[in-house]
């Protein structure tokens, strides 16, 4: 403090809490006689307003120039107090806690002496940190106003279009040649039965008409770096090979084109040509050239669908773009994956044709699926009469699989159970499951419709084995109900694969920072107060790649990443607490052992070998300031001399 | 300094060291002309033919300048540093030894009865059936035999009387010496206490790259072959160079050897083994993401020579002081 200290001493009696155990009278007498305290005073709340007015008039009345208020935890009330010192004009950092409850008065009992005396010590070690406090004013940043979705299922739609109603800049990356993620392959949803694509196209087309939002599809995350509000990133757009703007769809290179493929939209249930549209609605709308399917971008080769095109619109010379674009907010929506079927052997997944996926089963189920809505089976054709739904396929299963429930199958598997019960009304439907999970608004309403009405035979029990006996799929199965073994001689058998994080969540992760949980979904910053948010400033997560999700929680998800990302971005500075690490320079030998310390990676050694601290990114936690070598490291108002002042006055005479 | 004589007087002396110091005096080859133009020498056992008697019949503060170079391990030592104090005007502390105890100082993780056992009896290269051990009076026919005993501990020069400049090292460089000098002679010197060297740590002199984020093995340097290009923390060898005060250039790491620490703890350090320990603790992790707990543990409980890695130099003059008790600082007393 440049001028003479004067310090002002409130102690609270917290009701009986403090006061019941230390003598808070004597506490104000005593202190006053204490090194640079000019007044002191107890009440009986200081936390109420006619407490902190005290405050304030001391403040003006004896000209205090620091306050310690002797109360509860400084996590409570330190806020209350340093915004009242602030309102009496001076600085916040002017004002320090003494926990005389949850460090004394709480944890102690007895005549009241030795609390007292202890009390007393707490407050006189605050005193030496306040006399040694230098007034702070928050960190301020600029920061960019605009937001980067990565993916573009149902959960990344409804972010970018929520914030960019809001009136921000949005880019939307997506990987493949469309968005709409896995919705867009769904036949209906449960449980009111909308058809997905129905509900999903209007989104689409809004993302792609919406004047703050610039989509990005067949695009990559390239690079990410800085920091919270001030990201730059990298982009590549991958060359399509067709103009987006010249193609009118009419399919003329489709025709033509010699290669097949598998289509993955189809879960490779149909195959398609090197140029192709993933499906009618997409958005873009344009088709794309596989470019390593095809026979070779040269005219020499093939280029049989340039020939045919009437719109001019094939271009063999595109090339990927990189785009370099500064983001103050990320959020990430990559979505799930199927767990692979390779791991399934066990239930013939992968080895016989009929053997199917929740997916695959969908798009049998759609209206634009291979088979136009009609369930017929991948083999031969056929329509199945005798199909049996597995739940849990590869999920609550620790030993040999994923342990943990995904969620979302036993709403999906019922789902199919109907549409297919509804589609061929003499075929009969078996559900193989361990518990039927329905926790969601008319979701038990809908299992009982499914189980009753539906009249489809659920059986609890694990299937034990799969196998091809005459031509039939046979499916050993416990009914644990009736205490009997099953044997179904099925003609189609659809597993509901557990959910698996997208593929691209590691390398995700990996460039912006971000942790995994073990099963590998993203790991939110606190599972129930900060859901949508990581540990990384300005990364939010929407969607199936936080944890297994229907549409409705994914869109909720978008919505509340949006919201996180809108508040940051419609601040005009990001501010941050000042309570920071400073480095001294002239001690620092850029040796850089505190750089991997910092948990929150607010630490680099710059082009002059020192290090730097990114005062945004600070969380003031300290551990650089032990772990540097050379004591170069120091918290602002937490320095060594004031850690030491106040051991000396907590257990000096 | 204030002598009234056109020329000035310096001495040199050597306690527990191992003569290395006085031979980087000699070291400064033709500058050390330069000094003769400017002082006589009043007293070097190393270089001249001196009596202690010739050290006592000077008078208070007549020495202008001492290089006082060794860790006081015997009475003699002592008693020795003391009348040099009386009689130079400054006193430097010359060496890592003087500074801080030095190798000697290792010898403070052993009581004297253990030294004697170990390099007098026990010891593969003696023999001794009688077990005979100096002794500090040996009284013969012909006369007493009087060797000076050793002290409870070693102590830097700075723990028994008041040191007005270091010059670190083992040895100092020559470079080092001529700084000082260069000072001395344009009346330039730094303020009382200072340690002439640089003002940073040897890290900050060092070209080898820092990449690694964590460490997860320790080798000693003759166990594997040595990245020249890359930090030697970062190949997983024990290095001292950010706990040691810069001024020698990084010569070992730039020689491809970790710096053992010899000029000491850089200005704001007490402890400059503790420091390496905490900060090697903050940056070791054994596996991903947290790592593991029990492992890291194990791997820096089992560091091999600890004290000689930690404490090469530095352990009479650390807080943690070594295992013989006496530990205190007869200066602050
Ligand atoms: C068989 C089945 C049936 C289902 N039926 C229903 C139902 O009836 N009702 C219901 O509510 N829910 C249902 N669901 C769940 C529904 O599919 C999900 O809730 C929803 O699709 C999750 O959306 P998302 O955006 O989080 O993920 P996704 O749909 O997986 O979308 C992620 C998007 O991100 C893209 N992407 C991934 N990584 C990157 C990257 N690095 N860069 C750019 N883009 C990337 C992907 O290409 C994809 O487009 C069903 C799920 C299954 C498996
Ligand atoms: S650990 Fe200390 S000396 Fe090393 S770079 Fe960081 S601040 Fe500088
Ligand atoms: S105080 Fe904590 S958050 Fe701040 S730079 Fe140091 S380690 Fe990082
Ligand atoms: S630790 Fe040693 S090798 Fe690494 S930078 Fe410092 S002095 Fe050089």
């Amino acid at each position: 403090m440049a001028s003479k200290p004067r310090i002002g001493v409130f102690i609270c009696h917290c009701g009986e809490n403090i006061a019941g155990t230390v003598d808070v009278t004597g506490l104000a007498e005593r202190i006053i006689d204490y090194d640079d305290v000019t007044f002191s005073t107890d009440y009986e709340y200081m936390c109420s307003d006619p407490g902190q007015n005290k405050i304030k008039e001391a403040i003006e009345e004896e000209d205090l120039n620091g306050v310690i208020v002797a109360a509860c935890s400084p996590s409570m009330h330190e806020e209350t107090f340093r915004s009242a010192v602030e309102e009496a004009g001076l600085n916040r950092y002017r004002c320090e806690i003494a926990n005389i409850r949850e460090q004394c008065s709480w944890v102690h009992d007895g005549d009241g002496s030795k609390p007292t005396e202890k009390a007393l010590r707490i407050i006189k070690g605050a005193v030496e940190k306040v006399k040694r406090n230098i007034p702070m004013e928050p960190v301020e940043r600029e920061h960019s106003d605009k937001c980067l979705v990565i993916g573009g299922g149902v959960a990344g739609i409804q972010a970018a279009l929520d914030v960019a109603e809001a009136g921000n800049e949005v880019v939307l990356v997506e990987k493949e040649p469309t968005i709409g993620g896995h919705m867009a392959q769904l036949s209906e949803t449960f449980p009111t039965l909308d058809c997905s694509q129905c509900i999903l196209t209007p989104k689409m087309v809004e993302v792609n008409q919406h004047p703050n939002i610039e989509l990005m599809a067949y695009s990559e995350v390239k690079d990410v770096s800085g920091y919270i509000g001030n990201y730059s990133v990298q982009i590549e757009n991958k060359p399509t090979y067709v103009d987006p703007d010249a193609c009118n769809l009419c399919g003329d290179c489709e025709d033509v084109c010699p290669v097949n493929v598998q289509d993955e939209f189809n879960q490779g249930l149909t195959s398609r040509k090197a140029i192709s549209i993933p499906f009618a609605q997409a958005i873009p709308s344009s088709y794309t050239l596989d470019e390593e399917a095809c026979l070779g971008l040269n005219p020499l080769r093939c280029s049989k669908c340039a020939d045919v095109c009437d719109a001019d619109a094939v271009d063999f010379d595109q090339s990927s773009k990189f785009i370099e674009e500064e983001f103050g907010a990320i959020i990430v929506a990559t979505g799930y994956d199927l767990y692979p079927k390779e791991k399934m052997g066990e239930y013939g997944y992968g080895q016989y044709e009929d053997v199917i996926d929740g997916l695959q089963f969908e798009r049998l189920l759609s209206a634009t699926g291979p088979t136009r809505g009609e369930v017929r089976r991948p083999s031969d054709g056929k329509v199945p009469k005798d199909v049996v739904f597995v739940q849990c396929s590869g999920s609550r299963d620790p030993e040999n699989h994923n342990s943990y429930c995904s969620k979302i199958c036993c709403m999906y598997t019922a789902k199919h159970a109907k549409l297919y019960k509804e589609s061929v009304p003499d075929g009969n439907a078996y559900v193989f499951y361990i518990d039927i999970r329905a926790g969601g608004k008319d979701y038990e309403e809908f299992i009982q419709e499914v189980q009753e009405e539906d009249r489809v035979l659920y059986l609890k029990g694990k299937v034990s084995k799969l196998k091809k006996v005459d031509g039939k799929l046979r499916v050993w199965g416990m009914d644990e109900i009736a205490g009997e073994r099953m044997e179904i001689d099925a003609d189609l058998v659809v597993l509901a694969q557990s959910i698996i994080p997208s593929s691209e969540a590691k390398d995700t992760s990996r460039k912006l920072n971000l942790n995994l949980g073990q099963n590998g979904f993203y790991k939110e910053a606190h599972p129930k107060l900060r859901p949508v948010e990581s540990l990384t400033g300005g990364v939010f997560f929407a969607g199936a790649g936080q944890g297994p999700k229907d549409i409705p929680d994914t869109v909720s998800q978008g919505s509340g990443a949006a919201a996180k990302a809108i508040e940051m971005l419609s601040k005009p500075t990001l501010t941050h607490d000042p309570q920071v690490v400073e480095v001294d320079e002239d001690l620092c030998s850029g040796c850089g052992l505190c750089i991997s310390q910092c948990p929150y990676d607010a630490l680099e050694v710059n082009s002059r070998g020192v290090a730097e601290v990114n005062e945004i990114l600070c969380e003031g936690c300290g551990t650089c300031a032990s772990g540097c070598p050379t004591n170069a490291l120091s918290l602002k108002n937490l320095t060594d001399e004031q850690l030491t002042e106040m051991i000396h006055a907590q257990i000096g005479d | 300094m204030s002598k009234k004589e056109s020329k000035k007087k310096v001495a040199a002396y050597w306690a527990a060291s191992c003569g290395g110091c006085d031979v980087a005096l000699l070291g400064l080859h033709e500058r050390i002309l330069d000094l003769l133009d400017f002082a006589d020498i009043a007293f070097w056992p190393a270089a001249t033919d001196f009596k202690y008697e010739d050290l006592k019949g000077y008078e208070r503060n007549e020495i202008d300048l001492t290089f006082f170079n060794g860790g006081i391990r015997t009475s003699e030592n002592r008693e020795i540093a003391e009348i040099i104090r009386e009689k130079s005007e400054l006193l430097v502390a010359y060496g890592s030894c003087a500074h801080q105890g030095g190798i000697p100082g290792l010898a403070n993780m052993s009581s004297n009865e253990e030294l004697f056992e170990t390099v007098y009896k026990n010891n593969p290269t003696t023999v001794n059936p009688e077990g005979v051990v100096p002794q500090e009076l040996t009284e013969r026919e012909e006369g007493n035999l009087n060797l000076p005993g050793l002290q409870e501990r070693v102590k830097s020069l700075s723990q028994v009387v008041e040191v007005d400049y270091t010059v670190p090292g083992c040895p100092p460089p020559p470079e080092l010496t001529e700084d000082f000098l260069d000072l001395l002679l344009a009346g330039n010197l730094p303020p009382k206490g200072s340690v002439v060297a640089g003002e940073k740590t040897v890290c900050d002199e060092c070209s080898r790259e820092w990449n690694k984020e964590t460490i997860d093995e320790f080798h000693r340097p003759q166990e594997v072959e040595i990245d020249p290009d890359k930090c030697l923390l970062d190949q997983g060898i024990i290095c001292m160079g950010p706990v040691t005060r810069s001024g020698c250039e990084a010569s070992c790491p730039e020689a491809n050897l970790p710096c053992k620490g010899c000029f000491g703890p850089p200005k704001k350090v007490e402890d400059q083994g503790t420091e390496m320990l905490n900060s090697l603790a903050s940056v070791v992790q054994i596996g991903e993401e947290g790592g593991s707990l029990e492992g890291e543990k194990a791997l820096l409980s089992n560091l091999p020579d600890t004290i000689g890695t930690f404490y090469n130099f530095s352990l009479a003059n650390s807080i943690f002081g070594g295992k013989v008790s006496d530990g205190g600082n007869d200066e602050q007393e």
